[in-house]
């Protein structure tokens, strides 16, 4: 299908895109990746006044160090993600997980910030940013605020951005010590969405589980993590049992939703299983 | 065709059996194609389609002045402004005397019974135009219950589809084998068994998701219209196109290009076929509809759809005494071209290659408020051989023996063929025995049989499983009588003329219009062989009616089998008639003469030869030729089958279970199939791959999928799953040869083998992983909720929410999937 | 309307296009590149693939706005200046990739895009690298089979037999 007419707007800095947003009238969609955004708008869910397309912000894209922080341009791609050796080192966890988006020319085209500001609770990025304990930088016309993620994903496709905002770059604190990771993905077919996935970072000291942090995709209107879990692992022998009886609680305080793939009842079910293999593998098991 | 023994030492190899690479991907891999969404002609108008966003409801008012006054929108149509002249799309298989068709409008007028159905059509300059001008088109409804459930649609009290009719059953179709003289008494036989297995077995309704949208062209020229169209039966569709619209059928040509895909969701006659000539007519102008995926998932015809009740009686020993099989099969609103035949042809095919001695079959036609069923890779013989194979594991499990010396036991011997069956067909040729133990060997059955009992005793969370299919197929589709028999509207012949060009090339017309599956290669291959010509001079033209103007097209694996014979048929007679010209010019007796690579030549002569190609240029110049003969060469030839071919086979699947998630995963896929001679191994082994492919779909990934409302919620590619490269195990296929008797070329047909034979096994596999855990059964597709479900609680996994997914927001609304109400809201059951 | 200038296929363009418009449209019916075809508008089946400055993208995914000043590739652009097919095309030719063709433009410009990532993958990683992408006719196999062929021949080892 062919989307509704739009006004179109190709600012090339933040402060032009920001410019672009307010003027943009009513109902102003931000076009950074457009894998979601251009599907919906051919099925005319969205028929937007305006779309600001980001592509060309070209300081939006990139990945750097500040100090113990990664900070991750919002238009930096899955692609860019992917290959960055900054990634690589101190967050492979979200590399893990963006391999697993989609396929290779939705990863050439889709970018990280795009996908959280989109905030698709079977999207794949949302729990691990919440797993990593990311912030979020957010400009607006009255300058720029920091949200920390467990406070930006707020409901189903709703984040903290008010209007006018723009979702700039991700803050993601590197991992030190003796950390692993796992991004378990549970889908039915290649390129779909999660039905439930489970980002599992682990840090081991002395034989023992120190800290686990645990993000659950699709299991509610936003990404949750299992506090339960995380809170039974903690000095927890790395032993199977041990790992199995706390993944046990994974889907407690979730609230998933029942559709084709999965009802909810089943959900619940796959987190306690995914759980468990994801903070197995993380923690070397 | 003589050929002397010295000839055949020195003579090329024959093209048929070589794996010729394909003619047609020339065009393919460049992207020089010419699909009909391809078209543009001057002043083309373009064409969108207003659908009803609910399953069952009364017009009461259509508003289209918006959309008319909208920019660059020509006009705009409802149903009432063609109500006069739309007729009724035809259905061409009355399968019962009494069957009940309440007519099936291209448009809705005053009422619509899908969702999807048309209800008005806008005409723009431009697509966006029309596209946009769709959201102003106001239709008030006075919805009505709609009726979804085949069972509880055929109870007493249920609401009806139709409300002029007494009830929504169609048809009550039997074919009894006692009855026929084909078998003995099915009652008597079941009262009499030791042994009795009776299951439901759900077939879901799929959709054949061909990657090419449909797409439609007509071009007024006068009186006459040219239509192109994406579709796998141009010469069907003109007969019943100038039917339905009263274009006469001399004025009407139908041109099917490159056609990407059908898998029997083309064989159609499609109401927007219809409307875009009503609309041409109307307007004078030449136009185009190409539609959208999210229309063709919900508007073109799915497939499949029955509820199947099977009882199978049998001895303690495991002899098979009885199979009686009681059939719902979903019609949809309304009955398209061969709607109501396809459950009706898999009548005959219930039975499979077991020796039953009595047996009796039942569907009730039944229709709902979802879009009609039709053809879809099979078109019943899946539905049947997935019966089947399924009751025989059961029957297998009841008995405590192993479920292939159960089929050991009951199969037709190959010293047995040709073997007339209980449900009266004449099964032609084949090796059950040869081509399981092939396959056996392929899977490597024993080790994973060891493997399968390691993992049981040791409690792996992975089970693994082992499932047969042994099937055999109805092709060739058909025998003219045979379809007259059974009621239905058109002859199974086919059609095919040769042209011998002056340089000595070679036009070879197909009534057999392709679709992707090679017939210009393959046809090259029988024509090179049977005139000795090169492959490279043969040109197969095709998909025409001013070019081809005869033929029945490409369905039921008739393709190779029916209109490959006739091209055979006319290259004898090419060859017949040049043997007179070459008689004339070689000044010798025709007796005299042999044919043997192209070239005739005189008996004991050595050098007195004339080639077939030099023929053509001399009855092309015609200076001299026999007087009592026309000056050509040409022929062509229609072939009827007297019967219809078997090809068979053996298939197996060794499938991994994750008890913890539910995860099904096909571990090795191995198969054996007889399709018969084969004419091109490259291109038999690339249709039963993708036969595989479909048919395991329907095992693990597809089904349509409507909410309480009667909206499709599989509504895109995001919920109805077409499977990935990724999503897919490697296949490994070989074959047995036992020549189809029945036609010169020795074929059998392949279209359909491997989406026939595959569901079963596939379904079998899983359960043989799992059946030690108590599952009997798991509804397809086997998601892994429901193998999970049926691991925990018995069951066969039960009903999925039928909720889409919340992709992209939830990739369904009024213009995918119909408008929600609270029953269908978000995870609604049903 | 907004101008744009691109090249295509090694040829340029300067049109006005409605910012709607997405660049396989643009493509199809401005340029007549029909080489490049629709399948789906939920950007799944990938029939629409094409190299947007040499990256595989899905052209119904993509406005043509946003390909302004871009070098696109199409189905059509990639057969030598000779003619001489791609070897990916020459083997999807030779293993019988294909069969009705319409997943075809597609299947191998993502092929040509995985290739160039990862020269020589394994089945498993050709199977993950053309997921983007639906063929209804082939069961896959036989694509697979083509990818490994054109590997071989594009790191100028002998194609084998798979």
């Amino acid at each position: 299908m062919i989307p509704a007419p739009f006004a179109y707007e190709r600012p090339t800095t933040v402060d032009e895109a920001l410019q672009a947003i307010a003027a943009g009238g009513e109902d102003v969609k931000i076009l950074a990746g457009g894998q979601s955004l251009i599907p919906v708008m051919r099925l005319r869910l969205a028929a937007p006044e305006t779309v600001v397309d980001l592509t060309r912000v070209t300081e939006l894209r990139g990945v750097r160090e500040e100090g113990d922080v990664l900070v991750i341009g919002a238009m930096t791609t899955h692609h860019d993600v992917i290959t960055d050796p900054l990634i690589a080192q101190h967050a492979p966890l979200i590399a893990e997980a963006t391999e697993t988006v989609a396929d290779r020319q939705v990863r050439h085209r889709g970018t990280f910030g795009g996908a959280l500001a989109h905030a698709d609770p079977a999207g794949d990025l949302p729990a691990v940013a919440l797993a990593l304990d990311a912030e979020f930088v957010l400009a607006g016309p009255n300058g720029r605020r920091t949200v920390g993620a467990s406070d930006f994903f707020v409901d189903y496709l709703t984040t903290a951005l008010e209007e006018g905002e723009l979702l700039v770059e991700i803050r993601v604190p590197k991992l030190t010590g003796s950390w692993g990771v796992r991004y378990e993905k549970f889908n039915r077919v290649a390129q779909a969405w999660s039905i439930v996935a489970v980002a599992a970072a682990v840090r081991r000291e002395n034989g023992h589980i120190a800290e686990a942090r645990i993000g659950l995709t699709n299991m509610g209107p936003t990404p949750l993590r299992a506090r339960a879990t995380e809170a039974a692992l903690a000095g927890a022998a790395v032993t199977a049992e041990a790992i199995a009886d706390a993944a046990r609680s994974a889907a407690e305080g979730t609230s998933p939703s029942s559709d084709l793939n999965a009802q909810a009842d089943y959900r619940e079910h796959l987190a306690q299983v995914l759980t468990r293999r994801a903070v197995s593998a993380a923690a070397g098991l | 065709m003589t050929v002397t023994e010295d000839a055949a030492a020195v003579a090329p190899a024959k093209e048929v059996g070589q794996p010729r690479r394909r003619k047609e991907d020339a065009r393919l891999i460049t992207g020089r194609t010419t699909w009909t969404d391809n078209m543009v002609l001057p002043g083309m108008l373009h064409l969108a389609v207003v659908r009803s966003p609910v399953a069952h409801a009364r017009i009461t008012a259509v508003d289209v002045s918006a959309a008319q006054q909208a920019p660059n929108v020509v006009a705009v149509f409802t149903g009432r402004d063609l109500a006069e002249e739309q007729g009724s799309i035809p259905c061409a298989w009355p399968v019962t005397p009494d069957m009940v068709n309440p007519g099936h409008p291209s448009i809705a007028v005053d009422q619509v019974n899908h969702v999807g159905e048309a209800v008005a059509i806008v005409v723009g300059r431009s697509k966006a135009a029309a596209t946009d001008a769709v959201e102003l088109v106001d239709v008030d409804y006075d919805l009505l219950p709609p009726v979804l459930d085949l069972e509880e649609a055929v109870a007493d009290g249920s609401g009806l589809v139709h409300d002029q009719l007494a009830s929504n059953t169609s048809y009550h179709f039997v074919f009894d084998a006692g009855d026929a003289g084909t078998g003995a008494d099915t009652e008597q036989a079941f009262a009499d068994a030791e042994v009795v297995v009776s299951r439901r077995f759900v077939q879901q309704r799929l959709i054949p998701a061909f990657m090419e949208p449909r797409s439609v062209v007509v071009q007024p020229q006068g009186e006459n219209y040219t239509m192109w169209s994406a579709t796998q039966v141009p010469h069907v569709l003109r007969v019943m196109a100038a039917m339905v619209t009263g274009i006469p059928e001399h004025k009407l040509r139908v041109i099917a290009p490159d056609v990407g895909g059908g898998f029997g969701g083309k064989l159609q006659v499609n109401p927007e076929e219809i409307l875009c000539l009503l609309l041409a007519r109307r307007l004078g102008k030449p136009v185009k509809w190409t539609e959208t995926r999210s229309e063709s998932l919900m508007a073109a015809h799915h497939g499949r759809g029955q509820v199947q009740f099977i009882d199978i009686a049998s001895d303690r020993q495991g002899n098979v005494k009885g199979l009686r099989v009681r059939l719902l099969a979903d019609m949809g609103a309304y009955l398209r071209l061969i709607t109501p035949g396809v459950p009706a042809l898999g009548a005959f095919m219930f039975p499979g290659i077991y020796k039953f001695p009595a047996y009796r079959f039942e569907c009730d036609g039944v229709f709902t408020n979802k879009v009609p069923t039709d053809a879809y890779r099979g078109a019943g013989r899946p539905e049947a051989t997935f019966a089947v194979e399924r009751i025989m594991d059961e029957l297998a499990v009841e008995l405590g023996m192993d479920p292939l010396e159960l089929r050991r036991k009951n199969w037709i011997q190959a010293d047995e063929f040709p073997f007339t069956t209980v449900a009266g067909l004449e099964y032609d040729s084949g090796d059950y025995e040869q081509a399981t133990r092939e396959a056996l060997e392929l899977l490597g059955y024993d080790e994973l049989r060891a493997e399968q009992k390691r993992r049981r005793e040791s409690g792996d969370p992975v089970q693994l499983g082992i499932g047969f299919s042994t099937f055999t197929e109805m092709c060739g589709l058909a025998p003219s009588r045979v379809l007259g028999s059974l009621s239905y509207g058109a002859g199974g012949w086919e059609s095919a003329s040769i042209r011998m060009l002056p340089t000595g090339k070679v036009e070879v017309v197909t009534g057999s219009t392709p679709h992707g599956q090679g017939h210009e290669t393959a046809w090259s291959q029988l024509v090179a062989d049977q005139l000795g010509v090169p492959f490279e001079d043969v040109e197969v033209l095709h998909g025409d009616t001013a070019i081809s103007p005869r033929g029945m097209d490409t369905y039921g694996s008739r393709s190779l089998v029916v209109g490959g014979t006739a091209v055979v048929k006319a290259a004898e007679k090419v060859v017949a008639k040049a043997r007179k010209v070459a008689a004339h010019l070689l000044e010798a007796s025709e007796d005299d003469l042999e044919f043997a690579d192209g070239k005739f030549a005189v008996r004991g002569t050595p050098g007195a030869t004339v080639g077939i190609q030099e023929i053509a240029l001399a009855v092309f110049a015609a200076h001299n030729y026999p007087e009592d003969i026309e000056p050509s060469i040409d022929a062509e030839a229609t072939f009827d089958p007297v019967n219809f071919s078997f090809p068979h086979g053996t298939h197996l699947c060794a499938m991994e279970v994750d008890t913890d998630t539910g995860m099904v995963k096909i571990r090795k896929y191995a198969c054996v199939d007889d399709v018969g001679t084969i004419v091109n191994p490259l291109i038999v082994e690339g249709q039963i791959h993708g036969g595989l492919a479909q048919g395991i779909a329907q095992a693990l990934y597809e089904e349509a999928v409507y909410d309480a409302d009667g909206n499709l919620t599989t509504g895109s590619f995001v919920d109805y799953l077409v499977p990935t490269a990724a999503d897919l195990p490697h296949f490994d296929t070989a074959t047995t040869v036992h020549a189809a008797p029945g036609n010169p070329i020795g074929a059998k047909g392949v279209g359909e083998a491997g989406c026939i034979a595959s569901t079963p096994a596939v379904v079998n596999a899983a359960l043989d992983a799992v059946r030690h855990l108590g599952v009997s059964d798991i509804l397809m597709p086997l998601t892994p909720e429901r193998v999970w479900r049926a691991i925990r609680t018995g069951g066969d996994g039960g009903a999925r929410a039928t909720a889409g997914t919340n992709a992209y927001g939830g990739a369904q609304t009024e213009s995918t999937a119909g408008v929600a109400t609270p029953a269908s809201e978000l995870g609604g059951d049903r | 309307m907004t101008s744009i200038n691109v090249r295509v296929d090694g040829a340029s363009y300067s049109d006005d296009v409605e910012p709607r418009t997405l660049l396989v449209h643009y493509l199809r019916e401005t340029l007549g590149k029909v080489g490049t075809v629709v399948g789906c508008d939920t950007s799944n089946c990938g029939a629409c693939t094409v190299h947007l400055d040499g990256e595989a993208v899905k052209s119904c995914t993509v406005f043509a706005v946003q390909a302004d000043g871009s070098e696109i590739t199409t189905i059509e652009g990639i057969a030598g200046g000779d003619g001489a097919l791609h070897p990916v095309q020459k083997a999807f030719h030779e293993m019988h990739g294909l069969q009705c063709g319409y997943c075809t433009p597609g299947m191998i410009m993502a092929s040509i895009d995985l290739l160039k990532e990862n020269p020589s993958p394994s089945e498993t990683e050709i199977r993950e690298g053309i997921e983007g992408n639906l063929c209804r006719c082939t069961g896959y196999q036989n694509i697979v089979r083509a990818v490994q062929q054109a590997a071989g021949e594009m790191s100028g080892a002998t194609g084998g037999q798979a």
